[in-house]
């Protein structure tokens, strides 16, 4: 038998079960987030368009950069304010 | 690493019968219990010296391996539990001023140079080490049955980069380990994207996977160090869907001294120093961090540099000043620099004489890192090759100059840049028509001196996302 030493950090990340799905939007707040990359903000007007159309309150958001996670106080703030939250990725 | 023995306070001498230094010494052993305490510890045999009470039996070589001896016999002075001296091999000079008894050995030559001792030879050190200082090792055990094999285990653990892996055994771990004067239980940084603590305990059992020796040990550190800032930005440059990936550049004598290349083939294969620092680095990301392809790194193609991307800086050869030193650290620093780079790219010039025309050329080709109608957006590392450097160098540009005359060279006409100029929808929205803008921003171009003697072709080594939102470049001093 062989002992070897584990090169990994050994860490167990805690799950955490996802938000439960809406059945409907309707009287939601819908959050979008902006990551910042280029035109991911043509897709978001548009869908707040789209929310607009239906009746939905719309908060906007942005990361200040599109290649760190989005802060802590960032994603606290949209999960106080929002009910729903759409992200846009990418270019 | 190893915490020192109990011992008695007088005199203390470890001996092995199998040495002729030591058997030749026994009657002084004997003049001196004589007269004041004398504890003899025996390597190889409790019955040897004969005539001598109280020998205590050290087969288990636990005194002599917490003692860090080299040689038998060795002699100690011991004042309230703490060595105040000692001397190796038989020297009456040293023996009696240790003792403070005059005459000893008479009839024995003055001196005689001792044996190895038990506790260092090759065939046991090993497994000592593991007895005595394996308790400093905290990672999680892992057992391979005797019939598995151990390289199908590791790949089945997911702990190799696609490449097979030396197995991380304590004894491997501890002689890597030796390579550092930092605890194994220092945290050397928090390892992206999982924001997992990693002890230097873990980088050298990475360095063990990565193929390391001992030596390189603090250039993979500072590496980690380097790789695990916020300028560095390690989880943006893993998460990115662009090619690039940790290049690790060395500056300073340590270079030279665990053999790195920074000539012929510098960012080639072929040097194990430049092969397993830059793939340590890789490893502890992948494992400690959990940065893996398909997860966290999202690159649509990556490039074989996420392999090991490693290369020293050319200094001896260089007509400039070594990148670590133009970025602040002193002269005769030993130091890591990391740019997030993608792989190199050739750049021919084999008619220029004047640095001039070579400067142009130098600049026709860092336009297209990225896209030529691209200004701002990522960083370049310019190799610039002896042939190349010797055009600047007789022609008595400075490294600044060179910079400066391509930061001049680099200023781009808005014109070219708008989307749909030259036929190309990709560029800048069209409010940049009519204005100029630099290739790269202020401390965007890095400029290092590697590569064999012969051959008209420096290199770039395009950037990614740059600066503030993206990626600076790091350069961490080498500690010891």
């Amino acid at each position: 038998m062989t002992v070897l030493l584990d090169p990994t950090g050994e860490s167990s990340p805690v799950g955490v079960p996802r938000a439960e799905r809406p059945a409907s939007l309707d009287g939601k707040v819908v959050g979008l987030l902006d990551i910042t990359k280029a035109r991911g903000d043509v897709f978001l007007d548009r869908v707040a368009e789209r929310c607009a159309e239906r009746g939905l309150e719309v908060r906007r958001f942005a990361k200040p950069t599109f290649t760190k996670p989005a802060p802590a106080d960032l994603r606290y703030e949209i999960s106080r304010q929002c009910d729903v939250v759409i992200e846009a990725l990418a270019d | 690493m190893t915490s020192p023995p109990t011992l008695p306070d007088g005199l203390v001498v470890v001996v092995k019968r199998d040495c002729a230094t030591c058997r030749l010494v026994a009657p002084v052993l004997q003049e001196l219990a004589a007269v004041e305490p004398l504890t003899v510890y025996s390597q190889d045999d409790p019955s040897f010296p004969e005539g001598v009470a109280g020998v205590v039996d050290d087969s288990g070589l636990e005194v002599s391996y917490r003692l860090d001896l080299d040689t038998v016999p060795t002699l100690l002075r011991v004042v309230d539990g703490a060595e105040t001296g000692r001397t190796v091999g038989w020297h009456r000079e040293r023996w009696e001023a240790l003792s403070g008894h005059a005459g000893l050995g008479a009839g024995l030559p003055d001196q005689r140079p001792g044996c190895g001792s038990l506790s260092v030879d090759p065939d046991r050190v090993d497994g000592l080490r593991v007895r005595f200082e394996g308790g400093l090792l905290h990672a999680r055990r892992v057992e391979i049955a005797s019939m598995e094999d151990e390289a199908e285990a590791m790949y089945d653990r997911g702990w190799t980069d696609g490449l097979p892996v030396v197995a991380p055994t304590e004894a491997r771990v501890l002689r890597m380990l030796e390579g550092t004067g930092r605890a194994p239980d220092d945290v050397v940084a928090v390892v992206p994207p999982d924001l997992v603590p990693c002890t230097v305990e873990k980088v050298a059992i990475n360095a063990v996977l990565a193929g390391c020796r001992p030596e390189y040990l603090p250039v993979v550190i500072a590496a980690v160090e380097a790789a695990c800032t916020d300028e560095f930005n390690m989880h943006g440059l893993l998460a990115t869907t662009w090619f690039s990936g940790p290049v690790v550049i060395v500056n300073g004598p340590i270079a030279r001294r665990i053999g790195m290349n920074s000539g012929g083939n510098a960012m080639g294969q072929g040097n194990r120093a430049n092969a397993t620092i830059g793939r340590a680095l890789q490893l502890v990301v992948r494992n400690v961090g959990g940065g893996r392809p398909g997860e966290v790194d999202r690159a649509t193609l990556g490039q074989p540099g996420k392999y090991t991307f490693c290369f020293a800086e050319d200094e001896a050869g260089s007509p400039w000043e070594p990148m670590a030193v133009e970025r602040g650290l002193p002269a005769g620093s030993n130091a890591v620099t990391l740019f997030a780079g993608e792989g190199p790219r050739g750049v021919v010039d084999q008619i220029s004489r004047t640095p001039e025309s070579l400067a142009r050329s130098f600049a026709a080709c860092l336009r297209t890192v990225a896209h030529p109608k691209l200004p701002l957006a990522f960083d370049a590392t310019l190799v610039v090759v002896p042939e190349h450097a010797r055009v600047f160098s007789e022609a008595g540009w400075s490294k600044a100059r060179l910079r400066a005359e391509l930061g001049e060279l680099l200023q781009l006409d808005g014109d070219e840049l708008v989307r749909g100029a030259g036929g190309i929808e990709e560029g800048l929205p069209a409010a940049f028509a009519g204005t100029t803008l630099p290739k790269f921003r202020d401390g965007g171009l890095l400029i290092v001196h590697a590569g064999g003697g012969a051959g008209l072709f420096s290199a770039i080594i395009g950037g990614w996302a740059s600066g503030k939102v993206g990626s600076q470049p790091v350069t961490r001093e080498i500690a010891r």
